[in-house]
């Protein structure tokens, strides 16, 4: 490993967005908009936007991230530029956290945008630390890129890439507590949603927005980033140097 | 170094799709020259060039690149590799693809400038890839493959689709690096190219046809040209 090549691929990575224009633009504008669409639609329902607000805020950056990086990966494997590196002097991680970074400032950005439109335009309230929902983002932002990374390995096509958002992101989105509490739901479904690691990401979410900073906190915080480490190593064993 | 070898395949055998890509293949490429690795689609070519690149599974049989095992990591900084398709960032610039690599190979910066202008892309320079013709894309890549000055140079079908005077040049540009001491492996389907080559891989369904010197493969075929000679040697193996 490198931190030279490390740096090389995400300042080239860094210059690839910078040509996409409209991408950055519907990175950081729709979630101010789909933000804004959420305060509006509950205006009358008091607690509401309070109350699903801050875990939104944290799971934007998670869908943004894993469909971009799911699509660049698969990209980098369809036009040969995969192929290409792997014949050359640089390590598969320098590769990965090259996109890492990239994605993870991209993902800070964005959620930065959006809490700073949610807090200060939206009157959007959170009992613990704006800071830490920030940091969570970002934590999320990582953990979708991680997984997208994973799962770009069994997408051959950008169409399939694509519905790999509604097989794997809506159900945990639908299960991680959002929606209906998970103790709610169906003891079946309580027990899936323990295995997904959307649930720890919104539990966190959660527990910010009601000023819980516990050791539950904690552990959801530990489990994000340990399912994050693990989806990497998996993503980088899924890039193989020598294909059959 | 008259006649090293850079390149030696023993028996080598590559399964791709549940089929022999290459069948018990036994071939040299000799440092410091010019090899065509011919054949029609199909033969072999790209899986070859794949596994002394590296990024081939090998099934069995050695093959040996620049004195070490080929995929070997040693081997990474010292190979320069262009793909068949033009593998570079089609939402980058010339020079911004060029950067990249030189960057992570530790090459200064000028050397992109340097090959910027060996290829002839200086009015190119700063235009992002997707905006250029089929040549010059193909030209991009084959500057990529140049960035770290490599011993050897591995060429999956460089001229394909180029107009006449761009292979032309091409051609004389692989003579030069030839002479300074770079050992190319360049692969075509087109026989007419074979004439250019100081020596010749014939390939036929993964297994090596003929191998040896423009004249030699002329004068053992008593072919007229060299398209000619690679039919006969392909009736002959048939029978």
């Amino acid at each position: 490993m490198s931190p030279a090549a490390t740096w090389a691929t995400a300042l080239r990575v860094f210059a690839q967005l910078r040509r996409d224009p409209r991408t950055i633009a519907l990175l950081l504008i729709v979630p101010v908009a789909l933000v804004t669409l959420l305060k509006y639609m509950f205006i009358d329902e008091v607690g509401v936007f309070e109350r699903i607000g801050v875990p939104l805020l944290g799971l934007f950056p998670f869908i943004a991230m894993f469909l971009v990086t799911s699509i660049t990966m698969l990209r980098e494997r369809t036009t040969g530029t995969l192929e290409r590196l792997m014949a050359m002097p640089i390590a598969k991680l320098d590769l990965l956290l090259g996109y890492g970074i990239a994605f993870a400032a991209v993902a800070a950005v964005q959620a930065l945008l959006v809490s700073l439109v949610a807090f200060g335009l939206l009157d959007l309230h959170t009992a613990g630390p704006r800071w830490l929902v920030v940091v969570l983002a970002v934590m999320n932002a990582v953990l979708g890129m991680a997984l997208g990374l994973l799962l770009s390995a069994f997408a051959r096509t950008e169409f399939q890439a694509v519905q790999f958002m509604p097989a794997f992101v809506f159900p945990q989105i639908l299960l991680c507590g959002l929606i209906v509490p998970r103790d709610e739901m169906g003891r079946a479904l309580e027990l899936a949603s323990w295995f997904l690691p959307l649930t720890y990401a919104y539990d966190a979410l959660q527990r910010v927005s009601d000023d819980v900073l516990d050791a539950r906190l904690a552990l959801d915080v530990a489990i994000v980033s340990a399912v994050t480490v693990i989806a990497l190593a998996l993503g980088a064993a899924t890039l193989r140097r020598q294909t059959p | 170094m008259p006649d090293q070898s850079a390149v030696v395949s023993e028996g080598l055998r590559v399964v791709r799709g549940g089929r022999p890509a290459l069948d018990d293949l036994s071939a040299n490429v000799k440092a410091g020259r010019v090899t065509g690795l011919l054949g029609p689609s199909g033969s072999g070519k790209s899986t070859l060039i794949r596994s002394i690149v590296g990024v081939q599974v090998i099934r069995s049989g050695s093959l040996q690149v620049l004195g070490l095992k080929a995929g070997s990591a040693a081997l990474r900084a010292r190979i320069g590799y262009m793909t068949q398709a033009p593998s570079v960032y089609a939402d980058l610039t010339v020079a911004e693809n060029l950067r990249y690599f030189a960057r992570l190979l530790g090459v200064p910066a000028e050397r992109v400038d340097e090959l910027i202008e060996t290829v002839r892309l200086d009015a190119e320079r700063d235009k992002v890839v997707n905006d250029l013709s089929g040549g010059q894309r193909a030209r991009v890549s084959l500057a990529a493959a140049l960035v770290g000055s490599p011993e050897l140079l591995v060429l999956d079908e460089p001229t394909v689709g180029l107009d006449p005077l761009l292979r032309r040049d091409l051609w004389a540009m692989f003579k030069r690096l030839a002479d300074d001491g770079t050992t190319l492996l360049v692969s075509s389907h087109v026989m007419d190219e074979a004439g250019n080559c100081d020596e010749l891989l014939l390939l036929y369904e993964g297994r090596l046809l003929a191998a040896g010197t423009p004249d030699d493969l002329l004068r053992r075929t008593g072919a007229n040209d060299l398209g000619d000679g690679f039919l006969r040697l392909v009736e002959e193996a048939g029978r």
